[in-house]
């Protein structure tokens, strides 16, 4: 039984315009925490789904205990013993705990197609049990918290040792990407007791958080395994120096480059505003070239807040003060005539059209700069794209190319790329700007705000952690139950802690 | 809200011989709709039905004791008018799967195809239904209502069944709710959406015979309107076009509020010529009143 659980020996995938993966090897072994990190592109998205079963590798094979097996679709995954909880949360919102839980692994709970709901619910509870949780098999789960999808997700990952005959092998893509403070503490209890029972492959952006939970971890880097690490000899400078191949600047931030702001036109003014149910009286300022950081636990009101500035919900108290005029947006549509911009965190669903060329989605805001009143000029368009995809270092084949096929941090770039694009932009919303993207493209984003706001943009701004909104903001407001509780100035030198400012949020 | 309204413009609305004769109304409708239900819960369509339940009441009357042929075959003529519907209903399911074309078109093309059929078998003249057993499933009463209102019963209980216990019912809201979860899961999405194709074949192929039943001949214009009554008393009961939430028990209320809406408009004594158009307007108002709160929400509407 000296065999590990899982073994990756020599993996190789290859696409139509670049190699995904090199000849990659790995081994997990019982009862292990292995680490996987790599910067967008880098090529794990593409390992994790040869895992899955969704991809098939062009060469190399996998072996469970020694031996060698191939996994042709997610099913055989499941046979094999291979859980994966994916980056998108993947459950069925309708079908309850229990339906998600066992879904297309009923065994006896469905007999001759129809369904024992006890037997369904009771093996459910097995599952929930083992990770402690507190949701039942009934629950609808579109009445549950992100946070405990989150935990029936890794409960239905972990119900694929009932049918397999290997030790399960659960893969985390990226869980801790939208979680955080308790929910988070949470999360990594749930990763020690999923090590009593099983092997853990952990994908995240966050450094730290991999260094925490790790046995090990192996670092990818454009498709190849370029290094392995145990837990004695992990240095967080080393790993970020691997994945991105040149060491971390000090400035990450980019604090230097803050500008000062206190005497710059008022821009966005908001006087009491309110809204039944989600926040209230909240009165504050933003000043041209300022950036405005939001701080605050999921329910706080913040993201209420937010979609009322671009006119996604409406306030019902109080007035918002766009340039010197009294605004009340009517719908986005409204909001982007006024000058607004808005990068959603969901970025798959909200922030790109999928399906549609990179091109096509940086114009989709403002076609003004590359056409003549309504008629496009192409010319001018492959101008103003080309120069955009420079810009912002947008990695992609070519303009033309579908914009899903880009690595989430190109992605966002394009989402960026769309709102700076357009002449009119005042202010732009940045809802989690960096979720999901690795440090390289952190950066490139930080420096977009740094540039964005020597334009004279204000920005309202919710982080993706405590220490980004310090970072990034000149101003910080806390909210928590829907009122603000706290101001803080955060000019360089004189920024609040973040124990400061999460004793305000919670 | 409907019921008060025509109670006030109608004393007879109120009447217990008009509920009988609303159950007895509603009983085609409610068969058809709870097979569309299962399919639009995946979040595909059916619009095939009229065609199917053309060919389903020729093919029923043709079977059965008749006035232009010998056969009699009795019930066995419903049941031959069934499979008439699974089949288009597998057919459907199946071109739909396999060539991979949207349900929209498959089955408006299916149910032209069974229109065609369904012309050919009428040469020219209804034949009449002579079986009296037959008839009498529509003729006779129990409990004071049409036994056709216990066929629908039985189909809803049916409906209600597979929609809750069964496979087929719960992967239809799992793969209306999001099919590439579906998928990853290692479900066939195919196989299910068949299946859901050959119930709604099915539960129209029998609302053919019993529209044949009731009117006592087979007939090409048969199930003329009901491809708009059916989905709009699938999604006037509250099931989401676009797949995942919903059911037969909501597809229930909606067909009772459509024939209610039918009943209604002739006792009050609107123009027939504008009955068609006010259900449209009522349909309108009410589906935008349960979308109301949600208006705010930015989603994509097709």
């Amino acid at each position: 039984m000296n065999e590990s659980v899982l073994q990756l020996r020599g993996i190789s995938k290859r696409f139509p315009a670049v190699v995904a993966l090199d000849h990659v090897s790995m081994r997990i072994d019982e009862h292990e925490v292995v680490g996987l990190v790599g910067e967008n592109g880098a090529g794990k998205s593409t390992l994790l789904k040869i895992l899955a079963g969704v991809y098939q590798p062009d060469s190399g094979e996998i072996a469970l205990r020694g031996r060698p097996r191939r996994i042709r679709s997610p099913r055989d995954a499941a046979r094999a013993g291979i859980g994966t909880v994916h980056q998108e949360q993947s459950l069925v919102a309708s079908a309850t705990v229990a339906e998600n839980i066992l879904l297309g692994a009923e065994g006896d709970a469905v007999r001759l197609g129809l369904y024992r709901w006890k037997e369904l619910n009771r093996r459910a509870q097995v599952q929930l049990d083992k990770l402690g949780l507190a949701v039942r098999p009934t629950d609808k789960v579109l009445k549950l918290s992100y946070a405990q999808r989150q935990m029936v997700e890794i409960a239905k990952a972990l119900h694929v040792e009932q049918r397999s005959d290997n030790a399960p092998v659960i893969v985390l893509d990226e869980p801790t990407s939208v979680l955080e403070g308790h929910d988070l503490e949470t999360l990594f209890q749930q990763i020690e007791r999923l090590r009593q029972i099983a092997s853990v492959i952990f994908v995240s952006h966050r450094l730290n958080e991999i260094l925490r939970v790790s046995d090990r971890v192996y670092v990818l880097k454009d498709g190849a395994c370029v290094a392995e690490r145990t837990r004695a000899d992990m240095r967080i400078d080393e790993l970020y120096q691997l994945m991105v191949g040149r060491e971390t600047s000090g400035e990450y931030y980019r604090e230097n480059e803050q500008r000062t702001v206190a005497d710059a036109r008022e821009l966005l003014v908001l006087r009491g505003l309110g809204k039944r149910g989600a926040y209230r009286d909240v009165s504050l300022t933003l000043r041209e070239g300022e950036v405005l950081g939001l701080a605050g636990v999921i329910g706080s009101g913040r993201e209420e807040l937010c979609r009322t500035l671009f006119g996604a919900e409406h306030h019902d108290r109080g007035e918002l003060i766009l340039d010197g005029r009294r605004r009340s947006f009517s719908s986005p549509a409204a909001a982007v005539r006024a000058g607004i911009g808005y990068v959603p965190a969901e970025r798959r669903l909200e922030g790109v059209a999928t399906g549609m060329s990179v091109a096509e989605n940086i114009l989709l805001a403002d076609r003004s700069s590359a056409s003549i009143g309504p008629i496009a000029v192409p010319s001018w368009r492959k101008r103003v794209v080309a120069d955009w995809i420079d810009r912002l270092h947008i990695r992609t084949p070519s303009p033309t190319t579908d914009v899903s096929k880009l690595s989430g941090g190109n992605q966002q770039k394009v989402v960026l790329a769309k709102w700076l694009s357009s002449a009119r932009l005042k202010l732009l919303v940045l809802d989690h700007p960096t979720r999901g993207l690795d440090v390289a493209a952190k950066e490139d984003v930080y420096r977009f705000i740094r540039q964005m706001c020597s334009r004279g943009l204000g920005i309202v701004l919710l982080a993706d952690t405590t220490e980004e909104t310090i970072a990034l903001s000149h101003s910080l407001v806390v909210m928590k139950d829907g009122a603000l509780t706290a101001r803080f100035d955060a000019t360089p030198g004189s920024k609040p802690t973040e124990v400061e400012l999460v004793e305000r949020m919670v | 809200m409907l019921v008060v309204v025509f109670s006030s413009l109608s004393d007879q609305f109120l009447s217990a011989g008009n509920f009988r004769s609303i159950a007895g109304q509603s009983a085609i409708l409610l068969v058809l709709a709870i097979g569309l239900t299962v399919v639009i819960l995946l979040g595909s369509i059916d619009l095939s039905v009229e065609g199917v339940m053309a060919t389903s009441s020729m093919v029923t009357v043709l079977l059965a004791a008749n006035d232009r042929n010998g056969m009699d075959l009795g019930y066995g003529a419903v049941l031959a008018g069934l499979a008439v519907g699974a089949l288009f209903g597998l057919v459907n399911g199946l071109l739909h799967t396999q060539l991979r074309i949207p349900s929209f078109m498959v089955t408006l093309g299916t149910g032209a195809v069974g229109i065609g059929i369904a012309t050919v078998l009428f040469a020219g003249q209804p034949p009449r239904l002579l079986d009296e057993g037959l008839r009498d499933w529509s003729a006779q009463r129990w409990l004071g209502v049409s036994r056709l209102v216990f066929v629908a019963a039985a189909v809803l209980i049916a409906g209600y069944v597979i929609q809750r216990y069964s496979r087929i019912g719960r992967y239809a809201y799992v793969i209306g709710d999001d099919e590439v979860i579906a998928r990853l899961s290692g479900l066939s999405i195919n196989r299910y959406k068949v299946w859901a194709f050959i119930l709604s074949g099915t539960t129209a192929g029998l609302a053919g015979a019993m529209a044949a039943s009731q009117v006592g001949v087979g007939d090409v214009q048969i199930g003329s309107g009901q491809v708009f009554a059916g989905i709009t008393a699938v999604v006037v009961g509250g099931t989401l076009l676009s797949g995942g939430r919903g059911g037969v028990l909501h597809t229930l209320v909606g067909a009772l509020i459509m024939t209610v809406l039918t009943n209604g408009l002739i006792l009050v004594g609107v123009n027939p010529y504008l009955q068609r158009s006010f259900q449209g307007v009522v349909i309108i108002i009410a589906i935008a009143a349960t979308a109301w709160n949600q208006r705010h929400r930015i989603r994509v509407i097709k």
